[in-house]
């Protein structure tokens, strides 16, 4: 039998062997003057490390990033088109479908425009739902970044870790709206539906359990030398720099900048909640990742707090020019059939008037300007969408860098491809 | 936002420095917005960026909307955002039809880069100074501009083998 003590490796091999050649002596001193060629290679548009269909073209010297320029378009599907062809209501759908990981956001921008636009309050339930919605959608966001990206740096099981709670949170949204992704919960005016009875208790119990599970993944990955070698120090872009290339969202306040619309502007339950902003130091990408993570934890205090909070009441307007009638009045009420009718036919028309509405979305500034011309469809819908405007910064991010390095970079830059190119 | 009064106030002093550049102002929905001479919109925007107490240093987006019948017929949208006063302002250019044209505030913001090419691409507003005016989402040798109100919705052929087949 063989000795399976304490095992202990040969002192040779753990010192550097003395009279093993360096490098300078193997490949020759690297000199300044010296010339390499720079190559040009295609990454993309197929491409598990592009987070979707996005093609960079690189020039490269050896393995270095020198220049680099995204090519988008690919999933350009005409939304903003289509939705000027469909009534106020019938748009919701569509702008989901453009940044697809973040719809929530997406329809809150759009009705939030809409709701701005005729003046229509909402009630305050309804405005604590949508909070609620809009934070377990930040969650399930940031979550599908780490697992992604933690998956480029070859960190594979932390897919499967946050993909776990990831389905945690669809089976909330699965139990409120029916659908598991592209769920069309919110509504001109509220929201389609309360939530079911014991959606509380299922939500309070994922709010128990998501801070522990940070704190799992941060076990995995702080502590990690591969990751924090990976991540510390690279791909660096100063505050001023992401202002100026109009940057919003983790990646500005990992640089250091304190800026959250959800503090600065009012809208929803935003105002009565209490949470943090975390901000980076340096703006590598670390501080990215330490961030975002930072945030999944604000984001369930917040949720914690609205579930206390819960007003009752309704959780859609009553106005019924713009919202639907409850589905009980309709056989007993002719004015609600005559309103159910008109909306469901023509749907709301809405004077003329032009909004650009503002709201935090996972990763940034998310906007919607909407102008309305007096029909009951929209004139023009466009969509500031944050993964398009902070893809400026990338070639910041990955210049003079490895082309590892660079992956990682646009890994923690976490862009959707299909709110890119809507 | 600034608020009604606000607003004058700011046309007042814009109208000091850079006489007649201010067409009108708007104020609706709570939301500020200064209809701008589009052949002196640089001034403008450099004004609401540089001068002391202002600082409207952040682009948030630039858009076109198609006011079309009226005319002049495009708007260029420039959302302006104040990040130590947390005030947004709309800065509005008319452009005619026959000539959209108008310089490029990629010196100013270099976050119009992006935003400019968009607007080109879907609209053939032409940004004067731009460093790199190509299409950007819709593919290089694509003719028309899809998001003008007169370009028909559907108003590309969808071939499907199908159709090939039975109609040739």
């Amino acid at each position: 039998m063989a000795d399976r003590g304490p095992h202990t490796f040969p002192q040779a091999l753990v010192d550097e062997d003395p009279a093993a050649p360096t490098v300078a002596e193997l490949y020759g001193e690297l000199d300044a003057d010296r010339t390499t060629e720079v190559m040009t290679v295609n990454i993309g548009p197929h491409h598990p490390a592009t987070h979707g269909v996005l093609r960079l073209v690189v020039d490269l010297e050896g393995e270095v990033v020198r220049d680099l320029k995204p090519v988008i378009g690919y999933v350009h599907t005409g939304i903003e088109k289509s939705c000027e062809d469909k009534s106020y209501w019938k748009v919701i759908p569509f702008v989901e479908r453009m940044d697809y990981v973040s719809y929530f956001f997406q329809m809150e921008a759009y009705c939030g425009a809409v709701e701005r636009l005729i003046g229509l309050e909402l009630p305050p339930r309804a405005k604590y739902l949508r909070t609620i919605m809009l934070e377990l959608n930040r969650i399930h966001s940031h979550l599908v970044w780490l697992g992604t990206t933690a998956l480029d740096l070859g960190a594979i099981s932390m897919l499967w870790y946050c993909f776990r709670e990831r389905d945690r949170i669809l089976d909330l949204f699965e139990m409120a709206a029916g659908q598991r992704i592209h769920t069309r919960y919110f509504q001109v005016g509220g929201v389609i539906e309360d939530i079911p009875l014991g959606w509380e208790a299922k939500c309070r119990s994922f709010v128990h359990d998501m801070p522990i599970r940070v704190g799992q993944y941060e076990a995995l990955l702080d502590r990690n030398e591969v990751f924090l070698q990976r991540t510390k120090g690279v791909g660096i872009v100063d505050r001023d720099r992401l202002l100026d290339l109009g940057v919003t969202g983790p990646l500005l306040r990992a640089a250091g900048e304190p800026w959250d619309l959800r503090k600065a502007f009012d809208y929803l339950a935003y105002p009565e909640m209490d949470f943090k902003i975390p901000v980076g130091t340096v703006g590598d990408n670390y501080d990215r990742y330490r961030v975002r993570v930072a945030e999944m934890v604000e984001s369930t205090k917040i949720i914690g707090q609205a579930l206390e909070a819960l007003p009752g009441g309704p959780f859609i307007a009553e106005d019924r020019k713009y919202v639907l009638p409850p589905r009980s009045e309709l056989s007993t009420s002719m004015e609600s059939l005559i309103h159910h009718f008109k909306l469901v036919t023509e749907g709301f028309r809405v004077d003329p008037g032009e909004i650009y509405y503002a709201i935090e979305g996972p990763r940034g500034e998310l906007g919607c300007f909407v102008l309305a011309d007096g029909s009951s469809k929209p004139a023009r819908v466009h969509f500031r969408d944050p993964s398009f405007v902070n893809l400026q910064a990338f070639k910041d991010m990955a210049m003079d860098s490895y082309v590892a390095d660079m992956i990682c970079s646009l890994g923690m830059l976490d862009p959707i491809l299909g709110g890119v190119d809507r | 936002m600034p608020d009604g009064p606000g607003l004058e106030l700011l046309r007042g002093e814009i109208d000091r420095d850079a006489p007649g550049a201010v067409l009108a102002t708007s104020y609706e929905k709570e939301r500020a917005a200064l209809i701008v001479d589009a052949v002196r919109i640089i001034e403008v925007l450099a004004w609401l960026r540089d001068t002391p107490g202002q600082g409207y240093r952040f682009l948030s987006s630039l858009h076109v909307a198609d006011y079309l019948p009226a005319e002049p017929r495009f708007g260029v949208h420039y959302e302006l955002l104040n990040r130590e006063r947390v005030e947004r302002i709309r800065v509005k250019a008319m452009l005619s039809s026959d000539s959209p044209e108008i310089a490029s505030c990629v010196e100013l913001f270099p976050t119009a880069n992006f935003q400019e090419r968009e607007a080109f691409d879907f609209f053939g507003i032409v940004f004067t100074g731009h460093p790199e005016l190509t299409r950007i989402l819709l593919p290089e040798d694509y003719v028309g501009f899809p998001q003008r109100r007169d370009f028909p919705v559907g108003g590309e052929p969808v071939t499907f083998t199908y159709s090939e087949k039975r109609y040739g």
